[in-house]
């Protein structure tokens, strides 16, 4: 027999112990927790607030000083105070309104990083999809073995590039078999554009990988089947369901990849060929070699400024909509 | 001809039979339950009517028709999910619009369609609302809305309102009774809740380990429960194994005399006819037995005495367990508002247990 009696007690009878009990815990509410709470956030969150303080947003300001400032003499900055009064000048920002050529380099920088990202994007979406989809117990193997070439120093694996794609290496050699006898000069792959491409798509690819992942991971697999059920194809099981879903994890994979990409120098200086310079070889330029500080600053400023911009963007096309 | 029809299937994962060798009939218009205890493979075989599974031996067919090739978003078969499976992305017109534009359905007339199913589960003020903005009894409206919009030949649902509170989950039977009653659409339900299953099927398979105990009408699986699975299984019952003593022919089938250690000999009946020495039990429904403190033994009547041992006050029933003078326990539901009802019995008190021969139910092996 399935029920199982529990005893002869009546209901409501209660012992008059368990109700004062109740009321005495009611009443003893805790005045000094909520006294406390604010000191620990302080506590607990302080530090890296300190931390963002010294090594962000100082540096940023002293930035903004430096594109004020006339350049030294012997490069670096002119002293910030001269005959007591304070030294500052619009020179670095005119010259670069003045040239169009630094346009068109923050212009080749912007379509660099953005085709990095859509690569990027359709490289990690299946492989991120992949994981997600994978027996639970392989995926956190599997996402090891996306973020595995971390493990090894960013310039070897970009000199690594430059074997693979270098004049003798096979793949070059493959490709100029095919191409030559069609009549054409024979390519250069290294210090390319496409070189730059396929360095930085590289490097950026686990950066969309990971986000996407956490995002595809958590996906309710009972939404699929539900899609499935009411007459939606594969095809549009992914485009009507799966992808708009993942539409967080897109936007927080380009902008990991975008950013980082838009400001980069290692990979055209090593991988490119001279007209490949992008506006982070612009920057390093003006910092390390012609020692103009105010104009490198300027031009942080206004690279940090289009990507805040394009962000703000991607926020605003991205915003929540009451869409059917 | 039936409209659905399950031609002995069977689902195994490795040595495993979720699913055994299973047949069954449904009828166009049908409220169909399945029912059965956890894990006795009611999900399995309604996935596999949806199309999610598929068969190792037997065959789906729904109007005439051999399912096995096509898939489920081929066939004219809706799920409702236990978990509702909206769309987090979408507004609730746009979850029930989703079928309809899959299957090409024209704006203006998805507009209509939208917002007639979401009238006919009383969420059309809510149109513009997401998943996240409703409450669970009205995701599993829209869930249902969602599922029946483009007219599927059958509805499945497998759990749909094991998530709700109680209150909220009695309201919603009485809805779908009603809304399959308009549809017309056949429903195929599945619970591991007898007293859904007993309130909202026009018929019930009982399943247990991947088989069906019992096909039958609520009342009948109820009141004549077949196997002791069925009888203990379904609500709460006096089971009561013997060996028969005598059988003697009565009407159609026969009246059995039991006896049953602890309890001495018990009358019964039972459709079939039941040889002399051959083991069984009687199966007698708490509600019909009787207690009082004095006799009140009529000529039909199996009695005992014993004495209260414990007991279960339910506000409007009480269930109490006598412990006969053998030994034998026997459980009584009383209604606390019987006319003439002026004593509850408190534990130890000594009492007399008795229920008519006929109210008992013999049940073979
Ligand atoms: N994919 C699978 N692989 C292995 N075993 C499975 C699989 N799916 C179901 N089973 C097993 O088959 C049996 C029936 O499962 P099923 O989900 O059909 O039960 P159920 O009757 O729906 O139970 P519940 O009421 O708990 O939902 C269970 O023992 C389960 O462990
Ligand atoms: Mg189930």
């Amino acid at each position: 027999m399935r029920w199982k009696p529990r005893g002869g007690s009546m209901p409501g009878t209660s012992s008059p112990a368990e109700g004062a009990g109740v009321s005495a815990s009611g009443a003893r509410h805790p005045s000094w927790q909520a006294r406390d709470r604010g000191t620990g956030r302080w506590l607990v969150s302080g530090p890296p607030l300190a931390y963002l303080l010294v090594f962000f947003a100082i540096p940023a300001l002293i930035m903004v000083v430096a594109s004020f400032t006339p350049p030294g003499e012997y490069g670096g900055l002119a002293p910030l105070f001269e005959d007591g009064k304070a030294n500052l000048t619009l020179e670095a920002y005119e010259r670069l309104a003045g040239d169009p050529i630094y346009w068109e380099v923050f212009a080749k920088s912007v379509v660099y990083a953005g085709i990095t990202t859509l690569c990027c994007l359709v490289l990690a979406y299946p492989l991120a999809m992949l994981v997600a989809r994978s027996p639970r117990k392989y995926r956190d193997l599997l996402m090891l073995l996306v973020i595995l070439p971390f493990w090894s120093n960013f310039l070897i694996r970009v000199y690594a590039w430059m074997i693979i794609l270098g004049p003798q290496s096979a793949l070059s050699r493959a490709v100029n078999a095919v191409v030559e006898p069609l009549g054409f000069e024979p390519v250069s792959l290294l210090f390319s554009s496409f070189a730059v491409l396929v360095g930085l798509v590289y490097v950026h690819l686990p950066f969309m990988v990971l986000p996407l992942y956490a995002n595809l991971e958590k996906h309710d697999p009972a939404l699929l089947d539900a899609a499935q059920d009411l007459g939606a194809n594969a095809w549009q099981r992914f485009w009507r369901v799966t992808f708009p879903l993942s539409l967080p994890g897109v936007w927080a994979g380009a902008a990991l990849v975008f950013i980082p990409a838009l400001g980069i120098f290692a990979i055209p200086d090593i991988l490119g060929g001279t007209e490949d310079t992008l506006i982070g070889n612009l920057i390093k330029q003006q910092f390390l070699e012609t020692r103009d500080w105010p104009f490198g600053s300027v031009l942080s400023i206004v690279l940090t400024a289009i990507a805040l911009a394009l962000a703000g963007l991607a926020a605003w096309v991205s915003r929540p909509r009451r869409t059917a | 001809m039936a409209l659905l029809e399950i031609r002995n299937v069977t689902r195994r994962f490795g040595d495993f039979a979720a699913v055994d060798d299973v047949s069954l009939a449904i009828e166009a218009g049908e409220f169909f339950t399945l029912l059965g205890p956890s894990g006795c493979g009611k999900t399995t075989l309604l996935r596999m009517i949806a199309g999610f599974d598929l068969p190792d031996g037997g065959a789906i067919v729904l109007d005439g028709k051999d399912l096995a090739g096509d898939p489920p978003e081929r066939r004219p078969v809706r799920t409702v999910f236990q978990s509702y499976a909206l769309f987090p992305h979408m507004t609730v017109a746009g979850n029930v619009a989703f079928p309809l534009k899959m299957a090409k359905v024209g704006g203006a007339e998805t507009d209509r369609q939208v917002w007639a199913a979401l009238e006919g589960v009383q969420l059309a003020g809510k149109a513009d609302r997401y998943p996240h903005e409703l409450s669970g009894g009205q995701k599993q409206r829209v869930a249902i809305a969602r599922a029946l919009v483009t007219k599927p030949r059958v509805l499945l649902l497998d759990e749909p309102l094991a998530a709700l509170d109680a209150k909220l989950r009695e309201q919603l039977q009485l809805e779908l009774i009603n809304l399959q009653k308009d549809v017309g659409i056949t429903f195929v339900y599945v619970t591991h809740d007898q007293t859904e299953a007993l309130a909202l099927s026009h018929r019930i398979a009982v399943m247990n380990h991947g088989r069906v105990e019992q096909l039958d009408e609520p009342s009948r699986i109820y009141g004549f429960p077949r196997t002791r699975f069925v009888a203990d299984f379904i609500g709460h019952c006096n089971l009561f194994d013997g060996v028969v003593a005598a059988s003697a022919p009565s009407g159609g089938g026969s009246l059995v005399d039991l006896d049953v250690a602890g309890l001495g000999r018990i009358r019964t009946l039972t459709q079939a006819s039941v040889p002399a020495g051959s083991k069984g039990s009687v199966a007698v429904r708490p509600e019909k037995v009787r207690i009082s403190s004095s006799v009140t033994q009529g000529a039909d009547d199996n009695h005992c005495a014993g004495h209260i041992r414990d007991f279960l006050y339910m506000g409007d029933v009480t269930m109490y367990v006598v412990e006969a003078t053998g030994g034998q326990r026997v459980e009584a539901l009383l209604a606390n508002s019987e006319a003439g009802r002026t004593k509850f019995f408190e534990a130890g008190d000594a009492v007399e247990a008795a229920w008519r021969f006929d109210a008992g139910h013999f049940i073979p092996g």
